[in-house]
């Protein structure tokens, strides 16, 4: 393994980590994507705003990627659209009876060394590596 | 609006905004290499980086955050404090993790490769969403 594969994923982690440090220390809130998507479907009211901004910077993050290194977003996964929407389904319907997903439960979670989180987040990683073993 | 709340909704466009690109540079948001860190015959570890380099930080920064009585632009903090480990839980985080290694998307790099216009990435966040709405109206029928 060469100092490249491991450099990137820790700069990129680092920057995660300082998004989810921002939102802490201005606005008192945990960075939880699947929880803020969730809370966000309910009406809008001027109180909850917050979260539809932060989805509009997550998406214009990803157009400005877009436009400047596109191969970081492309998709080589063998998988087809019958399985990326059943997992888009299981992924919705998990991570809001779970009360979270990577960020919340993986970064936010482990960060502050919540019980919960540490086992919500070996729950999915073994669940996951389970999937990916059978699928290969 | 008053200006705490503009404050507040700039944080987080920027928090956004950063939290986006660090999943790009980090890899997350290619399905591929996703798949390949849940992968055990043939491992590619690079992921797990992205774990330590995001808990590192926050780790650090959490309790040194939570000294103030409050966050900047806000009278109280937001933080779950729940500690019961409930079915709901470890059900809920399993079928996460199936849906996370089928797909190889997690929300996050959903919603950040919307910009590819991607058709699997679509129906990643469209089908995403329509499962977030079935737990809502499924739930009181749930007997745990």
């Amino acid at each position: 393994m060469n100092l490249e594969q491991y450099l990137s994923p820790l700069i990129g982690g680092a920057m995660i980590g300082v998004a989810v440090t921002m939102m802490l220390f201005f606005n008192g809130r945990v960075t939880g994507i699947s929880g803020i998507v969730a809370a966000s479907l309910a009406k809008p009211t001027q109180e909850g705003l917050w979260r539809w901004i932060f989805l509009a910077g997550l998406i214009c993050g990803g157009v400005f990627i877009q436009l400047i290194f596109p191969d970081l977003l492309v998709n080589l996964s063998d998988r087809n659209l019958t399985q990326i929407a059943i997992a888009g389904l299981l992924v919705g319907y998990g991570t809001v009876m779970g009360s979270g997903c990577t960020s919340g439960h993986g970064v936010c979670g482990i960060s502050r060394l919540s019980v919960r989180s540490i086992i919500a987040t070996l729950t999915f990683m073994f669940f996951g590596f389970l999937i990916v073993q059978v699928l290969s | 609006m008053n200006s705490k709340i503009i404050k507040i909704n700039s944080v987080s466009f920027f928090a956004g905004f950063i939290f986006a690109i660090g999943l790009a540079i980090s890899g997350m948001t290619q399905p591929q290499k996703v798949i390949g860190f849940l992968n055990f015959s043939d491992w590619d570890p690079s992921l797990l980086f992205v774990m330590v380099g995001a808990i590192c930080v926050h780790m650090v920064a959490y309790p040194l955050v939570r000294k103030r009585s409050s966050p900047l632009f806000d009278v109280q903090w937001h933080v779950p404090d729940r500690k019961d480990i409930t079915s709901r839980l470890i059900l809920g985080s399993a079928l996460f993790g199936l849906g996370w290694g089928l797909g190889g998307f997690c929300p996050g790099p959903g919603l950040t490769t919307l910009a590819t216009g991607d058709l699997r990435t679509i129906i990643f966040v469209g089908s995403m969403i329509v499962g977030m709405i079935l737990f809502k109206k499924t739930e009181i029928y749930l007997k745990f």
